[in-house]
């Protein structure tokens, strides 16, 4: 499972295109939201966490494809299949290596890209707090669509049609979350439902995933 | 007589041939007395005049989008289940159903909020989870549409709506925690005190009716639909190695 793990870090790293492509996609939705709304403070500040939000799930919907599609077609992910692990071990695997690779790197950028949209100071704490406990599910979401859409020759839009609804829950509470923190009221409620999300998903959608990609190994 | 005897396709063309004009004529019955009825034989209400009979489509149309999911996700369970091909099938013939169905509760929704609400849309919790619900289905049709083998198709779709019940529910309450509600509350509950009054109730009662007996026709219609075309495919491959 290690040896899973860093080998498709490696590819990610070296193969070039994965890694830092998503996080050029995050900077340039950030920076094209102030054209399209006008730059004043206030209006940015107020709309800044739904846009951090909606451009980290785009970001990570980017790069999802890539997830199984490759060794899908040079034919390693038949050899995975038939390795001693379980094909649920390995969906995790893949899931971590996506968010290790897109979602990490997009929480930890966060709270730059909140200074150019005017974020206010105490939503960072909560901006990276709601980012690090929701990117997981997104990963981990992206990897079900990815395992049902394997098989298809374009399965790009269709898999984004897939998986952004399944995103909703996340979406809301994430950006609630930071929203709150904003105005310094509770956050716990948000904090717990996003939280408990995140954990259901990681614990029980790669069961999902499995057998999606076993039917489509068939 | 149990289900599993009608995932031999035979035996399902026979009985659904036999039962099919019995259930076209009582959907015709009821839909026809319970839509004449509640047009045109039911007093306006109060406050909101004329636009009170929108009910009529739009509590039905609501209703069946959802239990349409429902059904689809029992038929799923099946066929993951126990490889019962008609099910899958059924499954299949009820998303264009569902899909059209939660449209047309958001188009009735929206023509009476227009001079009700003063305005066609609003993010309200009810409003938005139908609108994710039909992002669900459409989702569910581009994967179908989308995968050549029927097998690994229904396998996939299956897969996907038991794994979008999950969330279509879960949104449905997110969306509950995100914005209150401008949609009046149920008013049609068993277990409520007050409810709608009975001059509505009946008609609407029997438009319910009339709905659920008509997405059983088209359901059956669209499943012998699904169920020739599979045999012409049949017949076309064997036509090929021959």
């Amino acid at each position: 499972m290690i040896a899973l793990l860093v080998r498709d870090l490696r590819l990610a790293v070296r193969a070039g295109g994965g890694f830092g492509l998503s996080l050029a996609f995050f900077l340039i939705v950030t920076v094209l939201v102030p054209f399209g709304v006008g730059p004043e403070g206030g209006t940015l500040a107020r709309i800044a966490p739904g846009i951090l939000w909606v451009g980290a799930l785009l970001a990570c919907l980017l790069s999802l494809d890539r997830i199984f599609a490759l060794d899908f077609e040079d034919g390693s992910l038949d050899l995975i299949a038939t390795a001693p692990i379980p094909m649920e071990a390995v969906v995790t695997m893949k899931a971590l290596a996506h968010w290790l690779t897109t979602g990490l790197p997009l929480v930890l950028a966060a709270p730059v890209f909140g200074v150019l949209l005017h974020l206010p100071g105490p939503a960072y704490f909560w901006l990276v707090v709601s980012l690090a406990l929701g990117t997981p599910a997104l990963s981990v979401l992206g990897a079900f669509g990815a395992a049902l859409t394997v098989g298809l020759k374009r399965g790009g839009l269709l898999l984004s049609l897939l998986v952004l609804p399944l995103y909703v829950p996340t979406l809301i509470f994430g950006a609630e979350l930071i929203g709150r923190g904003a105005e310094g009221s509770s956050t716990a409620t948000p904090l717990m439902m996003l939280a408990g999300i995140t954990a259901a998903t990681v614990a029980l959608v790669p069961f999902a995933a499995a057998a999606a990609i076993r039917i489509n190994l068939r | 007589m149990s289900i599993w005897e009608y995932a031999n396709p035979k035996k399902f063309m026979q009985t659904s041939a036999w039962a099919l004009p019995w259930f076209t004529g009582l959907a015709v019955v009821t839909l026809l007395t319970g839509l004449i009825w509640g047009f045109f034989f039911t007093p306006e209400a109060a406050n909101f005049g004329t636009t009170v009979k929108i009910i009529y489509i739009h509590v039905p149309s609501a209703m069946m989008a959802i239990n349409v999911w429902a059904m689809m996700l029992v038929t799923s369970l099946i066929w993951l289940i126990r490889r019962h091909h008609v099910s899958a099938l059924a499954a299949k013939a009820a998303a264009p159903i569902g899909l059209v169905m939660t449209l047309i509760a958001l188009f009735t929704g929206a023509i009476w909020g227009q001079p009700m609400w003063g305005t066609w849309w609003e993010w309200d919790p009810r409003l938005t989870s139908f609108l994710i619900l039909g992002l669900f289905y459409l989702g569910y049709l581009a994967l179908w549409a989308a995968i050549d083998n029927p097998d690994t198709a229904a396998d996939l779709t299956g897969v996907l709506c038991l794994v979008g019940s999950v969330f279509a529910l879960l949104s449905r309450y997110a969306v509950n925690f995100w914005n209150q509600g401008l949609h009046q509350a149920a008013s049609l509950s068993v277990d409520a005190e007050e409810n709608v009054s009975d001059v509505y109730w009946y008609p609407l009662l029997l438009c319910m009716a009339g709905f659920v007996l008509l997405f059983i026709v088209l359901v059956l219609i669209r499943t012998r639909t699904e169920v020739r075309s599979r045999r012409l495919q049949a017949l076309e491959a064997r036509e090929r190695l021959a």
